[in-house]
């Protein structure tokens, strides 16, 4: 079970305590993410996604439930430094180049400094940003920012990536544009991927697997197994299978709002 | 923040050359109507009349002048700067040199000061507990009642001269750069922290690769704030020290002797200077934040 699962959650409980009394995070959730998944945790705000993403990158302790991520606890994946965390803003360092900024995982870790040259330059082209090593961050673009951001979670080799709704400050053409990069990299590189977003077209057009989740108290309402071609050229989002997996998550996300 | 360019290039040179030639107006009148009732004492006593013309120009040029006005202290100023060799007692530059030197040691120790503790109380939060209350109360305790103290013992202990006196400077600059400090190196957003744990990123790495870069701009305010809080420091320290030197000194000899003109040019060096620090602090603040692309 530990060689085919990468991630494995069962019976996870988080309540927060608040001021107004606790918070229900996330009950009972039971999840199992297999090596090379693209997972997707789709639902709408409050419903725990981001939190059971920084759950499993020991950002944020569980109250109760088990929690395996390669095999291990999330602090002692953490600690080996096997994922890398794409955070909604790319949180880029002003003061630091471009190519400076993705080499900071790597001054942490302690890779030599020939190592990150090289690794600075495979990653930067990528993303397709060879050339802009000697930039600033304030000189790129928003959805540019967003891809040095990737670049750095890949420079190290984590073979998790943790994505939280990384795509949604941007605009709807850069975005089309971004996941397309997103899925011919994650082909390439063959990581395991776990996608917050809060777009039903983003979800289903990335995802191998689509978890729907719901609020008060979080929780997973449906997983869905996408049966779509590996290969997704962005038209694919007119097929009939595509309009048929966006129905269901939609009736997820409908069927978890009646709830409340 | 405005530069001095723009201040300049966007026609502001004449508001502020009208402000300050607005003070010097008023200087001179408060300069005739302080100075006046010893004109009228002493033409009492010879006997004489004095006409206005006699009377405003006696008030501005006296030896001993309650105000001394304006030009008299610009002579005075000239007058000890230049036609004095900086090695006199008698020499401005002399003893702006003491002071400047003792602002600069207390300035070093207390930004040093300053930024351990500050480095110790966002680690540590028993350190924040414990010494903060300190910090608090060591700013409440009017400064000119322990530095005779501080001067005694540092004195008994064997340190004369500078030493005593910048400890006082420190006990003054410190201050400004723990608050700020303590602020800029908290100043990472939850974003930037929860990255930095995502890379399993030591303490040490944290605060030299994110918190102190960050902390850039909160830096240099509280150096300005420091910069000045130490020469008001340095200038208290020379008071009790006696002899030494320094403008304090030359301040409290010419109020002891009822030298006014000692005591304001004095003061306006001490002005002068304290600004050229705080500008200079304001330049290099210039270069490095927009180097570090983190102007505000």
């Amino acid at each position: 079970m530990i060689q085919s699962n990468v991630i494995n959650v069962s019976g996870l409980d988080l309540t927060f305590e608040t001021n107004d009394g606790p918070v229900h995070a996330l009950k009972n959730v039971n999840l199992e993410i297999s090596k090379g998944d693209f997972v997707s945790f789709i639902g709408p705000s409050g419903c725990g996604k981001t939190t059971l993403l920084r759950v499993l990158a020991d950002l944020d302790e569980p109250t109760s439930g088990k929690v395996n991520v390669n095999g291990v606890s999330p602090r002692e994946a953490r600690e080996s430094r096997s994922y890398g965390y794409v955070f909604q803003a790319a949180g880029l360092y002003p003061w630091r180049t471009i190519a400076a900024n993705v080499k900071l995982p790597l001054e942490i870790m302690g890779y030599s400094k020939a190592e990150q040259i090289e690794r600075v330059e495979r990653v930067l082209n990528l993303v397709e940003l060879s050339g802009f090593e000697k930039k600033f961050p304030w000189q790129l673009s928003g959805g540019m920012q967003q891809r040095v951001s990737i670049a750095r979670a890949l420079a190290f080799d984590a073979d998790i990536l943790f994505m939280d709704e990384p795509f949604g400050a941007l605009d709807e053409i850069v975005r089309d544009h971004l996941n397309e990069q997103l899925l011919k990299l994650w082909k390439s590189t063959n990581k395991t991927i776990c996608f917050v977003t809060h777009s039903i077209p983003e979800a289903v057009y990335l995802s191998t697997r689509i978890v729907v989740m719901s609020p008060r108290p979080g929780r997973i309402i449906d997983v869905i197994d996408s049966n779509l071609p590996n290969e997704r050229p962005l038209e694919i989002r007119d097929s009939k299978e595509f309009i048929e997996i966006s129905q269901r998550v939609r009736e997820g996300l409908r069927a978890g709002h009646t709830d409340d | 923040m405005i530069s001095r360019r723009s201040m300049w290039s966007e026609g502001k040179l004449i508001p502020v050359l009208s402000i300050i030639g607005f003070i010097v107006i008023i200087w001179y009148g408060f300069s005739i109507v302080l100075n006046a009732p010893w004109e009228y004492d002493k033409a009492k006593r010879s006997s004489i009349t004095l006409s206005n013309v006699e009377l405003i120009s006696n008030t501005w040029s006296q030896k001993r002048p309650k105000l001394p006005a304006p030009h008299q202290i610009t002579n005075e100023i000239w007058d000890t700067t230049v036609n004095k060799k900086v090695t006199s007692k008698r020499s401005l530059v002399y003893h702006g040199l003491i002071t400047f030197y003792e602002t600069i040691y207390g300035f070093i120790f207390g930004t040093c000061l300053g930024i351990l503790l500050a480095i110790g109380i966002v680690y540590n939060r028993a350190t924040a507990m414990s010494v903060m209350p300190w910090i608090i109360t060591s700013q409440t305790i009017p400064i000119l009642a322990i530095a005779p103290m501080i001067v005694v013992a540092l004195g008994s202990a064997g340190f004369n001269g500078l030493m005593p006196i910048a400890i006082i400077s420190m006990y003054l600059s410190f201050f400004p750069v723990v608050v700020g400090m303590v602020k800029g190196l908290k100043s990472p957003d939850q974003l930037e922290i929860d990255q930095m744990k995502t890379w399993s990123a030591s303490k040490f790495q944290v605060l030299h690769k994110l918190r102190a870069p960050r902390s850039m701009p909160f830096f240099f305010t509280s150096l300005k704030l420091g910069m000045a809080a130490s020469l008001v420091g340095a200038i208290v320290g020379e008071l009790p020290s006696g002899g030494g030197g320094g403008l304090g000194f030359r301040m409290l000899s010419g109020s002891t002797f009822g030298n006014t003109l000692h005591i304001w040019s004095g003061l306006i060096s001490a002005a002068v200077l304290a600004g050229t620090l705080i500008a200079i602090i304001g330049g290099i603040q210039k270069v490095v934040l927009k180097r570090m692309s983190l102007e505000m």
